[in-house]
Protein backbone atom coordinates (compact mmCIF):
# COMPACT_ATOMS: atom_id res chain seq x y z
CA UNK A 1 0.00 0.00 0.00
CA UNK A 2 2.26 2.69 0.69
CA UNK A 3 4.95 1.28 -1.75
CA UNK A 4 2.35 2.12 -4.27
CA UNK A 5 1.77 5.41 -2.63
CA UNK A 6 5.37 6.50 -2.98
CA UNK A 7 4.97 5.33 -6.36
CA UNK A 8 1.86 7.50 -7.15
CA UNK A 9 3.79 10.69 -6.12
CA UNK A 10 7.10 9.65 -7.83
CA UNK A 11 7.41 12.91 -9.94
CA UNK A 12 9.54 11.40 -12.70
CA UNK A 13 7.60 8.58 -13.30
CA UNK A 14 4.00 10.69 -13.85
CA UNK A 15 6.36 13.06 -16.13
CA UNK A 16 7.64 10.10 -17.99
CA UNK A 17 4.13 8.52 -17.76
CA UNK A 18 2.35 11.74 -19.18
CA UNK A 19 5.06 13.31 -21.66
CA UNK A 20 5.00 16.75 -19.60
CA UNK A 21 7.30 19.00 -18.46
CA UNK A 22 8.42 19.05 -14.61
CA UNK A 23 6.69 22.29 -14.20
CA UNK A 24 3.56 20.97 -15.68
CA UNK A 25 3.38 17.18 -14.11
CA UNK A 26 0.60 17.79 -11.55
CA UNK A 27 2.38 15.64 -8.56
CA UNK A 28 5.51 18.50 -8.77
CA UNK A 29 2.54 21.46 -8.61
CA UNK A 30 0.97 20.18 -5.86
CA UNK A 31 4.68 19.41 -3.92
CA UNK A 32 5.09 22.91 -4.92
CA UNK A 33 1.44 24.07 -3.99
CA UNK A 34 2.06 22.41 -0.53
CA UNK A 35 5.31 24.23 0.35
CA UNK A 36 3.80 27.15 -0.90
CA UNK A 37 0.68 26.98 1.48
CA UNK A 38 2.64 25.87 4.44
CA UNK A 39 5.32 28.63 3.91
CA UNK A 40 2.29 31.53 3.56
CA UNK A 41 0.81 30.70 6.55
CA UNK A 42 3.94 30.80 9.06
CA UNK A 43 5.36 34.13 6.69
CA UNK A 44 1.25 35.21 7.36
CA UNK A 45 1.73 34.14 11.15
CA UNK A 46 5.11 35.59 11.62
CA UNK A 47 4.65 39.13 9.97
CA UNK A 48 0.95 38.84 11.22
CA UNK A 49 2.25 38.84 15.24
CA UNK A 50 4.91 41.90 14.53
CA UNK A 51 2.85 43.83 12.74
CA UNK A 52 -0.65 43.57 14.62
CA UNK A 53 -0.96 47.17 15.17
CA UNK A 54 -0.65 48.06 11.84
CA UNK A 55 -3.70 46.48 9.96
CA UNK A 56 -3.27 47.51 6.70
CA UNK A 57 0.63 46.20 6.60
CA UNK A 58 -1.27 42.66 7.52
CA UNK A 59 -3.93 43.13 4.45
CA UNK A 60 -1.49 44.07 2.03
CA UNK A 61 0.92 40.98 2.79
CA UNK A 62 -1.99 38.34 3.30
CA UNK A 63 -3.54 39.85 -0.08
CA UNK A 64 -0.55 39.57 -1.50
CA UNK A 65 0.14 36.12 -0.95
CA UNK A 66 -3.29 35.06 -2.00
CA UNK A 67 -2.73 36.24 -5.10
CA UNK A 68 0.51 33.65 -5.47
CA UNK A 69 -2.01 30.58 -3.83
CA UNK A 70 -4.29 31.74 -6.67
CA UNK A 71 -1.48 31.76 -9.50
CA UNK A 72 -0.24 28.76 -9.08
CA UNK A 73 -4.22 26.87 -8.27
CA UNK A 74 -4.98 28.75 -11.89
CA UNK A 75 -1.40 26.93 -13.54
CA UNK A 76 -2.58 23.48 -11.82
CA UNK A 77 -5.82 23.58 -12.97
CA UNK A 78 -4.29 24.62 -16.61
CA UNK A 79 -1.93 21.13 -16.19
CA UNK A 80 -5.02 19.31 -15.45
CA UNK A 81 -6.94 20.27 -18.48
CA UNK A 82 -3.97 19.31 -20.29
CA UNK A 83 -3.78 16.20 -19.27
CA UNK A 84 -7.72 15.63 -20.07
CA UNK A 85 -7.01 17.15 -23.60
CA UNK A 86 -4.78 14.79 -24.42
CA UNK A 87 -7.15 12.07 -23.06
CA UNK A 88 -10.26 13.17 -25.61
CA UNK A 89 -7.28 13.38 -28.30
CA UNK A 90 -6.00 9.77 -27.85
CA UNK A 91 -9.85 8.62 -28.17
CA UNK A 92 -10.76 10.60 -31.06
CA UNK A 93 -7.73 9.29 -32.58
CA UNK A 94 -8.77 6.09 -31.92
CA UNK A 95 -12.12 6.69 -33.41
CA UNK A 96 -10.84 7.97 -37.01
CA UNK A 97 -8.17 5.47 -37.54
CA UNK A 98 -11.01 3.13 -36.52
CA UNK A 99 -13.39 4.17 -38.63
CA UNK A 100 -10.84 4.66 -41.61
CA UNK A 101 -9.78 0.84 -41.32
CA UNK A 102 -13.16 -0.06 -41.69
CA UNK A 103 -13.45 0.45 -45.32
CA UNK A 104 -10.23 -1.00 -46.48
CA UNK A 105 -11.07 -4.01 -44.31
CA UNK A 106 -14.56 -4.27 -45.89
CA UNK A 107 -13.17 -4.73 -49.10
CA UNK A 108 -11.13 -7.20 -48.32
CA UNK A 109 -13.84 -9.05 -46.80
CA UNK A 110 -15.95 -9.25 -49.61
CA UNK A 111 -13.21 -10.11 -52.12
CA UNK A 112 -12.29 -12.95 -49.95
CA UNK A 113 -15.78 -13.88 -50.47
CA UNK A 114 -15.78 -13.48 -53.99
CA UNK A 115 -12.71 -15.82 -54.14
CA UNK A 116 -14.11 -18.15 -51.86
CA UNK A 117 -18.14 -18.65 -53.11
CA UNK A 118 -16.35 -19.71 -56.54
CA UNK A 119 -17.55 -16.85 -57.94
CA UNK A 120 -14.39 -16.00 -59.97
CA UNK A 121 -13.55 -19.50 -61.05
CA UNK A 122 -13.34 -23.04 -59.29
CA UNK A 123 -10.98 -23.14 -55.99
CA UNK A 124 -9.41 -26.10 -55.70
CA UNK A 125 -9.29 -27.32 -51.82
CA UNK A 126 -5.33 -25.60 -50.71
CA UNK A 127 -7.02 -22.40 -51.98
CA UNK A 128 -9.87 -23.13 -49.83
CA UNK A 129 -7.87 -23.48 -46.69
CA UNK A 130 -5.68 -20.10 -47.43
CA UNK A 131 -8.67 -18.74 -48.43
CA UNK A 132 -10.28 -19.72 -44.88
CA UNK A 133 -7.36 -18.33 -42.63
CA UNK A 134 -7.60 -15.16 -44.66
CA UNK A 135 -11.08 -14.51 -44.15
CA UNK A 136 -11.05 -16.04 -40.03
CA UNK A 137 -8.00 -13.05 -40.24
CA UNK A 138 -9.92 -10.41 -41.61
CA UNK A 139 -12.45 -11.14 -39.15
CA UNK A 140 -10.12 -11.19 -36.20
CA UNK A 141 -9.30 -7.62 -37.57
CA UNK A 142 -12.75 -6.46 -37.61
CA UNK A 143 -13.47 -7.49 -34.13
CA UNK A 144 -10.56 -5.37 -32.90
CA UNK A 145 -11.82 -2.48 -34.93
CA UNK A 146 -15.39 -2.72 -33.65
CA UNK A 147 -13.76 -3.18 -29.92
CA UNK A 148 -11.94 0.12 -30.55
CA UNK A 149 -15.03 1.76 -31.99
CA UNK A 150 -17.08 0.66 -28.77
CA UNK A 151 -14.39 1.82 -26.27
CA UNK A 152 -13.88 5.16 -27.95
CA UNK A 153 -17.94 5.77 -28.22
CA UNK A 154 -18.04 4.83 -23.98
CA UNK A 155 -15.22 7.32 -23.80
CA UNK A 156 -16.46 10.17 -25.58
CA UNK A 157 -19.95 8.87 -23.91
CA UNK A 158 -21.80 9.21 -27.99
CA UNK A 159 -23.25 5.80 -27.29
CA UNK A 160 -26.79 6.42 -27.49
CA UNK A 161 -28.53 2.74 -27.40
CA UNK A 162 -31.82 2.55 -27.78
CA UNK A 163 -33.91 1.06 -25.36
CA UNK A 164 -36.11 -2.37 -26.09
CA UNK A 165 -38.14 -4.41 -24.13
CA UNK A 166 -36.92 -8.20 -24.57
CA UNK A 167 -36.41 -11.18 -22.53
CA UNK A 168 -33.34 -11.86 -21.10
CA UNK A 169 -33.37 -15.77 -20.75
CA UNK A 170 -34.33 -15.53 -24.38
CA UNK A 171 -30.97 -13.26 -25.71
CA UNK A 172 -28.37 -15.59 -23.40
CA UNK A 173 -30.43 -18.41 -25.66
CA UNK A 174 -29.85 -17.14 -28.60
CA UNK A 175 -25.95 -16.08 -27.55
CA UNK A 176 -25.21 -19.36 -26.37
CA UNK A 177 -26.75 -21.25 -29.46
CA UNK A 178 -24.91 -18.51 -31.69
CA UNK A 179 -21.86 -19.82 -30.03
CA UNK A 180 -22.64 -23.48 -30.52
CA UNK A 181 -20.45 -24.55 -33.20
CA UNK A 182 -17.30 -22.47 -31.04
CA UNK A 183 -18.01 -24.35 -27.66
CA UNK A 184 -18.76 -27.78 -29.27
CA UNK A 185 -15.66 -28.36 -31.29
CA UNK A 186 -13.82 -27.53 -28.51
CA UNK A 187 -15.44 -30.29 -26.32
CA UNK A 188 -17.36 -27.84 -23.27
CA UNK A 189 -20.79 -28.38 -22.25
CA UNK A 190 -23.01 -25.15 -21.16
CA UNK A 191 -25.57 -25.77 -18.72
CA UNK A 192 -28.07 -22.63 -18.71
CA UNK A 193 -30.65 -22.06 -15.73
CA UNK A 194 -32.62 -19.40 -15.67
CA UNK A 195 -35.71 -18.67 -12.82
CA UNK A 196 -39.09 -19.12 -14.69
CA UNK A 197 -41.54 -16.29 -15.11
CA UNK A 198 -39.00 -13.37 -15.00
CA UNK A 199 -40.35 -10.15 -16.88
CA UNK A 200 -39.09 -8.62 -19.13
CA UNK A 201 -35.85 -6.47 -19.37
CA UNK A 202 -36.13 -3.01 -20.37
CA UNK A 203 -32.00 -2.08 -21.85
CA UNK A 204 -30.48 -1.61 -25.38
CA UNK A 205 -30.77 -4.82 -26.62
CA UNK A 206 -27.07 -4.33 -28.36
CA UNK A 207 -25.48 -3.64 -25.16
CA UNK A 208 -26.36 -6.20 -23.17
CA UNK A 209 -25.87 -8.67 -26.30
CA UNK A 210 -22.63 -7.30 -26.08
CA UNK A 211 -21.85 -8.05 -22.44
CA UNK A 212 -22.93 -11.59 -22.58
CA UNK A 213 -21.20 -12.30 -25.82
CA UNK A 214 -17.71 -11.09 -24.36
CA UNK A 215 -18.37 -12.91 -20.93
CA UNK A 216 -19.45 -16.58 -22.79
CA UNK A 217 -16.55 -15.97 -25.42
CA UNK A 218 -13.75 -15.29 -22.42
CA UNK A 219 -15.40 -18.45 -20.50
CA UNK A 220 -15.13 -20.79 -23.71
CA UNK A 221 -11.73 -19.25 -24.69
CA UNK A 222 -10.43 -19.46 -21.44
CA UNK A 223 -11.19 -23.26 -21.09
CA UNK A 224 -8.46 -25.64 -21.58
CA UNK A 225 -9.49 -29.54 -23.18
CA UNK A 226 -13.34 -30.77 -21.80
CA UNK A 227 -15.13 -28.09 -19.54
CA UNK A 228 -18.76 -27.30 -18.47
CA UNK A 229 -20.01 -23.44 -18.03
CA UNK A 230 -22.96 -22.98 -16.02
CA UNK A 231 -25.27 -20.02 -16.65
CA UNK A 232 -27.14 -18.68 -13.89
CA UNK A 233 -29.89 -16.08 -14.27
CA UNK A 234 -32.71 -15.58 -11.58
CA UNK A 235 -34.49 -12.35 -9.79
CA UNK A 236 -32.61 -11.23 -6.31
CA UNK A 237 -34.62 -8.39 -4.63
CA UNK A 238 -35.60 -6.01 -7.21
CA UNK A 239 -32.55 -7.07 -9.88
CA UNK A 240 -31.42 -9.31 -12.51
CA UNK A 241 -29.15 -11.66 -11.40
CA UNK A 242 -26.53 -12.77 -13.59
CA UNK A 243 -23.82 -15.62 -12.97
CA UNK A 244 -21.14 -17.37 -15.47
CA UNK A 245 -19.00 -19.94 -14.33
CA UNK A 246 -16.81 -21.38 -16.07
CA UNK A 247 -13.97 -24.89 -15.00
CA UNK A 248 -10.78 -22.54 -17.31
CA UNK A 249 -7.59 -21.52 -16.50
CA UNK A 250 -8.95 -18.54 -13.66
CA UNK A 251 -7.00 -15.23 -13.27
CA UNK A 252 -3.96 -15.30 -11.29
CA UNK A 253 -4.04 -13.63 -7.95
CA UNK A 254 -1.82 -10.69 -8.50
CA UNK A 255 -3.48 -10.01 -11.65
CA UNK A 256 -7.55 -9.95 -10.26
CA UNK A 257 -7.14 -6.16 -10.01
CA UNK A 258 -6.58 -5.17 -13.02
CA UNK A 259 -8.82 -7.12 -15.31
CA UNK A 260 -11.14 -4.79 -15.68
CA UNK A 261 -8.83 -2.04 -16.78
CA UNK A 262 -7.89 -1.03 -20.77
CA UNK A 263 -5.52 -3.32 -22.55
CA UNK A 264 -4.72 -5.16 -19.69
CA UNK A 265 -4.08 -9.25 -20.23
CA UNK A 266 -3.60 -11.53 -17.48
CA UNK A 267 -0.05 -13.34 -17.91
CA UNK A 268 -1.43 -16.94 -17.83
CA UNK A 269 -3.75 -16.05 -20.79
CA UNK A 270 -0.62 -14.43 -22.64
CA UNK A 271 0.93 -17.87 -22.66
CA UNK A 272 -1.97 -19.65 -24.18
CA UNK A 273 -3.47 -16.71 -26.21
CA UNK A 274 -2.18 -14.50 -28.74
CA UNK A 275 -5.42 -13.35 -30.02
CA UNK A 276 -7.60 -10.29 -28.17
CA UNK A 277 -6.26 -6.93 -27.04
CA UNK A 278 -7.76 -7.03 -23.37
CA UNK A 279 -10.62 -4.55 -24.09
CA UNK A 280 -13.39 -7.07 -23.80
CA UNK A 281 -13.89 -6.52 -19.67
CA UNK A 282 -13.48 -3.40 -20.02
CA UNK A 283 -16.59 -2.48 -22.21
CA UNK A 284 -18.37 -5.25 -20.40
CA UNK A 285 -17.97 -3.48 -17.15
CA UNK A 286 -18.46 -0.11 -18.38
CA UNK A 287 -21.53 -1.19 -20.30
CA UNK A 288 -22.74 -2.76 -16.91
CA UNK A 289 -22.27 0.53 -14.89
CA UNK A 290 -23.76 2.33 -18.01
CA UNK A 291 -27.10 0.15 -17.54
CA UNK A 292 -27.23 0.82 -13.86
CA UNK A 293 -25.53 -2.29 -12.70
CA UNK A 294 -22.49 -4.03 -10.60
CA UNK A 295 -20.30 -6.67 -11.90
CA UNK A 296 -17.57 -8.75 -9.60
CA UNK A 297 -15.92 -12.27 -9.73
CA UNK A 298 -14.37 -14.49 -7.92
CA UNK A 299 -11.25 -16.58 -10.18
CA UNK A 300 -8.72 -19.03 -8.65
CA UNK A 301 -6.01 -20.10 -11.27
CA UNK A 302 -6.18 -23.40 -12.59
CA UNK A 303 -9.72 -24.38 -11.38
CA UNK A 304 -11.44 -21.36 -13.30
CA UNK A 305 -13.60 -18.32 -12.73
CA UNK A 306 -17.15 -16.91 -11.89
CA UNK A 307 -18.46 -13.74 -13.07
CA UNK A 308 -21.80 -12.11 -11.51
CA UNK A 309 -23.88 -8.80 -12.73
CA UNK A 310 -26.66 -7.26 -11.55
CA UNK A 311 -29.12 -5.03 -13.64
CA UNK A 312 -32.12 -3.29 -12.25
CA UNK A 313 -35.61 -4.30 -13.21
CA UNK A 314 -37.55 -1.07 -14.34
CA UNK B 1 -31.88 -5.72 -68.03
CA UNK B 2 -32.19 -4.18 -64.99
CA UNK B 3 -29.87 -0.76 -64.61
CA UNK B 4 -27.83 -0.16 -61.10
CA UNK B 5 -26.04 3.36 -60.61
CA UNK B 6 -22.89 2.55 -58.06
CA UNK B 7 -21.60 5.88 -56.35
CA UNK B 8 -18.84 5.42 -54.42
CA UNK B 9 -14.98 6.22 -54.95
CA UNK B 10 -13.41 2.87 -53.60
CA UNK B 11 -12.27 1.84 -56.71
CA UNK B 12 -11.42 -1.78 -55.38
CA UNK B 13 -15.34 -2.11 -54.32
CA UNK B 14 -16.40 -0.91 -57.98
CA UNK B 15 -13.98 -4.06 -59.21
CA UNK B 16 -15.77 -6.64 -56.95
CA UNK B 17 -19.39 -5.12 -57.55
CA UNK B 18 -18.99 -4.94 -60.81
CA UNK B 19 -18.32 -8.58 -61.56
CA UNK B 20 -20.73 -9.89 -59.32
CA UNK B 21 -23.17 -7.94 -60.33
CA UNK B 22 -22.75 -8.67 -63.82
CA UNK B 23 -23.16 -12.14 -63.02
CA UNK B 24 -26.60 -11.61 -61.26
CA UNK B 25 -27.02 -10.04 -64.91
CA UNK B 26 -27.51 -6.64 -63.87
CA UNK B 27 -26.21 -3.81 -65.34
CA UNK B 28 -24.02 -1.53 -63.41
CA UNK B 29 -22.89 2.32 -64.20
CA UNK B 30 -20.07 3.47 -62.06
CA UNK B 31 -19.46 6.84 -60.42
CA UNK B 32 -16.14 7.62 -58.07
CA UNK B 33 -17.60 10.63 -56.97
CA UNK B 34 -20.74 12.51 -55.73
CA UNK B 35 -21.05 14.98 -59.20
CA UNK B 36 -20.71 12.51 -61.27
CA UNK B 37 -23.05 10.23 -59.49
CA UNK B 38 -25.87 13.10 -59.59
CA UNK B 39 -25.38 13.63 -63.51
CA UNK B 40 -25.36 10.00 -64.22
CA UNK B 41 -28.44 9.54 -61.84
CA UNK B 42 -30.19 12.00 -64.81
CA UNK B 43 -28.63 10.89 -67.66
CA UNK B 44 -28.76 6.86 -67.20
CA UNK B 45 -32.21 6.59 -65.71
CA UNK B 46 -30.82 3.70 -63.37
CA UNK B 47 -33.60 1.10 -61.54
CA UNK B 48 -31.63 2.06 -58.60
CA UNK B 49 -29.03 3.74 -56.62
CA UNK B 50 -26.70 2.17 -54.70
CA UNK B 51 -24.49 5.42 -52.72
CA UNK B 52 -21.83 6.01 -50.62
CA UNK B 53 -21.73 8.56 -48.10
CA UNK B 54 -18.20 9.95 -47.40
CA UNK B 55 -17.69 10.73 -51.14
CA UNK B 56 -15.45 13.32 -52.86
CA UNK B 57 -16.68 16.86 -54.72
CA UNK B 58 -20.37 16.28 -53.27
CA UNK B 59 -21.03 14.33 -50.33
CA UNK B 60 -23.38 10.93 -50.14
CA UNK B 61 -26.39 13.31 -47.65
CA UNK B 62 -25.57 15.95 -50.64
CA UNK B 63 -26.04 13.57 -53.20
CA UNK B 64 -29.50 12.03 -51.64
CA UNK B 65 -30.78 15.51 -51.18
CA UNK B 66 -30.46 16.60 -54.55
CA UNK B 67 -32.07 13.52 -55.94
CA UNK B 68 -34.93 13.30 -54.07
CA UNK B 69 -35.46 17.12 -54.72
CA UNK B 70 -35.24 16.44 -58.57
CA UNK B 71 -38.49 15.01 -60.05
CA UNK B 72 -36.56 13.25 -62.57
CA UNK B 73 -34.86 11.18 -59.87
CA UNK B 74 -37.33 11.14 -57.01
CA UNK B 75 -38.62 7.82 -57.52
CA UNK B 76 -35.63 5.52 -57.93
CA UNK B 77 -34.51 3.77 -55.06
CA UNK B 78 -32.01 4.17 -52.88
CA UNK B 79 -29.31 1.56 -51.14
CA UNK B 80 -27.38 3.32 -48.36
CA UNK B 81 -23.84 1.45 -48.50
CA UNK B 82 -21.73 3.10 -46.11
CA UNK B 83 -19.35 2.47 -43.21
CA UNK B 84 -21.00 5.41 -40.77
CA UNK B 85 -22.88 4.05 -38.15
CA UNK B 86 -24.05 6.32 -35.76
CA UNK B 87 -27.54 6.72 -35.10
CA UNK B 88 -28.17 10.32 -35.95
CA UNK B 89 -26.63 9.52 -39.73
CA UNK B 90 -28.95 6.26 -39.95
CA UNK B 91 -31.93 8.70 -39.38
CA UNK B 92 -30.37 11.56 -41.41
CA UNK B 93 -30.42 9.79 -44.38
CA UNK B 94 -34.03 7.96 -43.82
CA UNK B 95 -35.29 10.86 -43.73
CA UNK B 96 -33.69 12.32 -46.68
CA UNK B 97 -35.11 9.32 -48.41
CA UNK B 98 -33.35 6.67 -48.66
CA UNK B 99 -34.85 2.52 -49.22
CA UNK B 100 -32.24 0.88 -47.44
CA UNK B 101 -29.40 2.10 -45.45
CA UNK B 102 -26.59 -1.21 -44.86
CA UNK B 103 -23.45 -0.93 -42.70
CA UNK B 104 -21.20 -2.34 -44.55
CA UNK B 105 -18.67 -4.02 -42.12
CA UNK B 106 -22.08 -5.33 -40.77
CA UNK B 107 -22.95 -7.13 -44.07
CA UNK B 108 -21.54 -10.01 -46.38
CA UNK B 109 -21.54 -9.26 -49.61
CA UNK B 110 -24.21 -11.93 -50.55
CA UNK B 111 -26.60 -10.55 -47.95
CA UNK B 112 -26.26 -6.84 -49.60
CA UNK B 113 -26.40 -8.43 -53.49
CA UNK B 114 -29.61 -10.40 -51.91
CA UNK B 115 -31.27 -6.49 -50.29
CA UNK B 116 -30.45 -4.96 -53.93
CA UNK B 117 -32.26 -8.21 -55.61
CA UNK B 118 -35.24 -7.42 -53.00
CA UNK B 119 -35.00 -4.30 -53.86
CA UNK B 120 -34.85 -4.05 -57.34
CA UNK B 121 -36.05 -7.10 -58.42
CA UNK B 122 -34.24 -9.98 -60.81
Amino acid sequence: MSRDFFSKANIFDSVKRYGLPIWQSPQFLFLIMGVVTITTTIITYTIGSRYIDDPSTVTLVVFSLTIILFVFSFIITKSFEKLVDAARMKTEFISVVSHQLRSPLTNLKWIIEVFASGGLGQIDEKQTKYLTILKENSDRMTDLINDLITVSRIETKTFLPQKTEFSFPGLIKMVISEFKSFYESRNIEIKFQTQENLQKISVSHDLLKMVIVNLLDNAIRYTRGRGIIEIGLEKRRKKFYFEIKDSGVGIPREDQKYIFQKFFRSSNILRYQTRGIGLGLYIVKSIIEKLGGTIWFKSQEGVGSTFWFTLPIK
Amino acid sequence: MKKILFIEDESALQKTFDDILRQENYEITPALDGEIGLSLAKSAKPDLILLDLILPKLNGFEVLKRLKEDKETKEIPVIVLTNLEEMADIERALELGATTYLVKANYSLKEVIEKIKKTVGE
